[in-house]
């Protein structure tokens, strides 16, 4: 058993427990560091060919002609697709629980071309140099259009509309308008904010820019699909959402879904880029044309330009607040650019609002989104999403707000912030397509995080002393909330059946992407049934073998299909009762589980007797049961981000010299795993308020597209992280459990602009944070002081 | 399609003498997967940025996909498959990697271990900036390399262990 003294807070009922809350080692790990093939791309198979994708050298064209003879004509060619040769359905790249709350405004391939990267046609060939050669030989003649390139400028009257196509649609009722570039709205008011800002005292306002910034997984997309022997389609893909992709595929190669056999592998990060069918439907197309594997691979530039970002977002953020610090009125005004295509544009543009406006308690809210279109890259699910953007201007202006009441900014959050037993009308306001789920918050840590993480940090003392010389120091915070899964729309199911040496077979669709859920799902497996890890099979995401889940997103697995997990296990547990039962001849309600037995009534039962009982003795059948778990709630964690910085006056350099994540994630299932998803989002989202970016030329083309431009941090410019757990107890999840792994990489820009503003004094409100910003408001400042 | 020239090269993998028929202009990285099978080296971005496909040439870590195959000829290469030991014991770094919990998605993680392994190699001791320095080629985008940072020491102490062991064996 790897189960180790954990010397992380342990909170008085985590006392019985001997698997959860442990910090056991993750299940897959020795194999990852042994270098065992478990890769999409670690297979081979045979007569295999390779895909590549021609795109789009504009940012807005129209097909004229298309002639792809001399491609075809290649030798080692052996398919070309574009719009003229498969078949036109509209449908959202996004994976997402069917109806999609994003517009169906995608085809395969289309006779219009929407952002610099877009699809124009694919190859199959036999080398990926000759399917390159291929796509050179394709001839496409464009009518080059005025392309839209300010969001600011997409609804006004006479902007180039990019979805003139008549059958763009939605298939929710949503509010869409394709003919203005609005590709997703929402508003709503709960009270009045004419109101509320009237009866404040104070009342702050500032416009706040987020960029576009990229997932970057270390494996960018790749696919590989091939025919069964049954000439089924099996589609091996680097994914989130395996069930999705079925679906998805199934619809736009126009076969049923039973034809379609989906295995998501060991994948090398997703953060939200693998949540959309990218890659998987022309591959299936080429295919099911040849009748071979074949193989898609995304570049670090294509991943970069042509699958999926952060949508950029500028936001308007207004707060009124009483003298004494409570709130009267927050309003956002939220303007997403969700680029070419809509995927995701409603539901991260409503998580603007969704994760961010419950965290205080107002009387008076307003939100209005308006997520448009323009001819720029596609935005996407990215951990965070939504709450990243809209965390910015409300923790800076929470920050201004505190000044401008002369109280300390900790104080002001423990003043409005939403805690356990309350509500808050925003949930019911704002859903994922469709109106919120009310719910009442069941768990909330943040006064301990907040205490505990300006102890850690040296707050009061501290705070407010930048220091002199050229490099000022300054520490800066910010509150955060998240959700756990989609209430009443995601689903998770598992399903566990034992073997006769007493292990278990744990069959999930759940989508461990590398944060850990196979060995989190068969943690609570193993609780449940009082056994060692090791006696917990896990097998995840295999469309033909394991029950549905919609997918590693929206924070969901740990809270919804680890809820599944303990249903199942719980039903498995029962079964083995009562056969133990019938063996002995005693009553199951006399009767439990302990350490890997039957115990109770005078006798003891080791499981690998009721397995081999139940299997070939008496009565045979096999003990297994399936569980699904849909949520009503969707308990937010919180936590409490600090941020050090060193601030360089001469050159504006920014340097995070400490960072302090205190977050109540309920139970940490597993508190190893659990820092790891806080210390991976923190330095992602430090990487983001400080250096990452994407640099377009006038004609819309990313400059940008390699780390050697694009910055994410290394090793070198790691801060120190300290996290800290704070437990809490969520009734509604396995264990007391809530979601970790998006929360923390919210905090990051909000803290270091507070943080910037403690060492110097100037407030910035666009991401990120790059030298000449800082060095340029720095001197602003310097200027209007006449110094 | 034109045949390319195919030479013989010979180099040392994972400490057997291999003889290669191949194209001399074809990337080290796509030999070790391709040719070889070797396939626990990762591409990440083709271009040297991010170091997933780090191997070790003569002990020191170079990215694969930037090495054409002809210029290692006589040379010596070692990949993740050739570093845990016959007896199937992981390397202490394997071990420090899985004990911190600094495997997530794990596609970055041989390029990691590898270059870990020249580090511990090549200097007897190595403080939390000496270690961020040398590790800083491997892009890592799920850890925020807290616990790899961490690895590392540990890696350094499971060795002093062994080799207090071992010297306290040799005293007996």
């Amino acid at each position: 058993m790897t189960n180790k003294v954990d010397n992380r807070q342990a909170a008085p009922w985590t006392e019985d427990w001997n698997v959860v809350n442990r910090p056991v080692e993750k299940i897959d790990s020795l194999g990852l560091a042994t270098g065992v093939p478990a890769f999409t791309d670690d297979e081979t198979f045979k007569d295999m060919l390779y895909g590549a994708i021609l795109t789009s050298p504009h940012a807005h064209a129209r097909i004229r002609r298309i002639d792809v003879s001399k491609a075809e004509a290649l030798a080692g060619v052996h398919a070309v697709l574009f719009h003229g040769n498969v078949p036109r359905v509209p449908h959202t790249t996004a994976g997402q629980s069917y109806p999609e709350p994003s517009a169906y405004d995608t085809f395969m391939f289309d006779n219009k071309v929407r952002y610099v990267g877009d699809r124009v046609a694919a190859v199959a060939a036999e080398t990926p140099e000759r399917a390159l050669e291929a796509c050179r030989l394709i001839e496409v003649e464009y009518e080059e259009l005025e392309p839209l390139l300010d969001p600011r400028r997409a609804m006004e009257p006479g902007a180039p509309v990019i979805h003139d196509e008549p059958d763009a649609t939605v298939i929710i009722p949503m509010d869409y308008d394709p003919k203005r570039n609005l590709a997703a709205h929402v508003d709503f008011e709960i009270g009045s904010i004419e109101q509320g800002l009237a009866e404040a005292d104070v009342h702050l306002e500032g416009e706040f820019e987020t960029q576009y910034a990229q997932h970057c997984p270390i494996e960018p997309h790749i696919t590989i699909s091939y025919l069964d022997e049954r000439g089924r389609v099996v589609i091996r893909t680097s994914t989130q959402v395996p069930f999705h992709v079925r679906r998805i595929v199934a619809a736009c190669c126009q076969i049923p879904v039973g034809r379609i056999r989906v295995i998501k592998p060991r994948i090398g990060g997703g953060f939200g880029v693998k949540q959309e069918i990218l890659l998987e439907d022309v591959c299936a197309m080429l295919t099911l044309r040849t009748g071979r594997p074949v193989k898609i691979e995304y570049s670090r530039s294509e991943e970069f330009v042509s699958s999926r970002t952060r949508h950029p977002s500028i936001i308007q953020l207004d707060l009124g607040l009483k003298r004494t610090g409570e709130m009267t009125a927050i309003k956002m005004d939220v303007l997403l650019n969700t680029g070419a295509y809509g995927s995701h544009a409603l539901t991260v543009g409503s998580n603007c609002g969704a994760k961010v406006l419950p965290l205080y308690r107002s009387p008076n809210v307003a939100f209005n989104l308006n997520g448009v279109y323009t001819n720029l890259p596609v935005g996407g699910a990215y951990r965070g999403y939504g709450a990243t953007q809209a965390s910015f201007p409300m923790e800076c202006l929470m920050d201004e707000a505190a000044e401008a009441l002369g109280m300390d900014p900790i104080d002001l959050r423990l003043k409005n912030h939403i805690t356990t037993g309350q509500t808050s009308d925003v949930f019911k306001a704002l859903g994922e397509g469709r109106p919120g789920v009310e719910m009442i918050i069941g768990s909330c840590g943040l006064d301990e995080c907040l205490k505990q993480g300006a102890d850690a940090i040296s707050w009061r003392e501290r705070r407010g002393k930048p220091g002199d010389g050229p490099i000022r120091r300054g520490l800066g915070l910010a509150a955060l909330m998240q959700g756990s899964s989609i209430p009443e729309i995601d689903m998770g199911a598992a399903f566990i059946k034992m073997n006769e040496d007493g292990s278990f077979n744990l069959l999930v669709g759940a989508t461990d992407l590398g944060t850990g859920s196979d060995t989190v799902l068969a943690q609570i497996a193993a609780e449940v049934l009082t056994v060692d890890l090791d006696r917990i099979v896990v097998k995840s995401s295999d469309t033909d073998i394991t029950p549905f889940d919609v997918g590693a997103y929206a924070s969901s697995t740990t809270y919804l299909s680890g809820m599944a997990v303990k249903k199942a296990a719980a039903r498995v547990r029962r079964q083995i009762l009562e056969v133990a039962a019938k063996m002995k001849n005693k009553d199951p309600d006399d009767l439990s589980l302990k350490d890997g037995a039957v115990v109770g009534a005078g006798i003891e039962v080791p499981l690998w007797q009721v397995g081999t009982h139940s299997l070939y003795k008496e009565d045979q059948f096999q003990i297994a049961a399936t569980a699904s778990h849909v949520t009503h709630k969707s308990p937010p964690p919180f936590a409490a981000h600090f941020a050090e910085v060193a601030v360089d006056t001469e050159t504006g350099h920014v340097q995070v010299v400490r960072y302090v994540a205190a977050v109540d994630c309920g139970t940490a299932i597993n508190p190893q795993l659990a820092e790891g998803q806080t210390e991976g989002a923190v330095l992602n989202g430090i990487s983001y308020a400080l250096t990452e970016q994407y640099l377009f030329d006038s004609a819309g083309r990313m400059k940008n597209p390699h780390f050697r431009d694009y910055k994410i941090f290394s090793t070198v410019d790691l801060p120190s992280i300290e996290t800290i757990l704070v437990p809490t107890y969520e009734p509604t999840g396995p264990y007391g459990a809530k979601s970790v792994s998006e929360i923390s990489i919210n905090g990051p820009a909000p803290a270091i602009a507070n943080a910037i503003y403690d060492a110097v004094g100037v407030r910035l409100r666009t991401i990120p944070f790059t030298p000449d910003k800082v060095l340029a408001a720095i001197e602003a400042q310097r200027k209007s002081h006449g110094t | 399609m034109q045949p390319k020239p195919i030479e013989e090269v010979t180099v040392t993998i994972n400490g057997r003498k291999e003889r290669l028929a191949v194209d001399p202009a074809k990337r080290l990285l796509d030999v070790l997967r391709e040719d070889l099978g070797l396939t626990g080296t990762k591409e990440g971005c083709g271009k040297g940025e991010c170091g997933a496909c780090t191997v070790l040439i003569d002990g020191r870590p170079v990215n694969s996909c930037l090495v054409l195959v002809g210029s290692v000829d006589g040379h010596e290469v070692l990949t993740i498959e050739g570093l845990a030991q016959p007896d199937a014991a992981m390397h202490p770094v394997q071990q420090a990697f899985v004990e911190q919990g600094a495997i997530q998605c794990g596609f970055c993680t041989p390029g990691a271990v590898l270059t870990a392994v020249s580090l511990v190699d090549s200097q007897p001791a190595a403080d939390e900036e000496a270690i961020r320095r040398y590790m800083a080629g491997n892009l890592c985008r799920c850890t925020g390399y807290t616990k790899i940072v961490s690895a590392v020491k540990t890696a350094y102490e499971i060795l002093s262990e062994r080799k207090g062991a071992g010297r306290r064996k040799k005293e007996c």
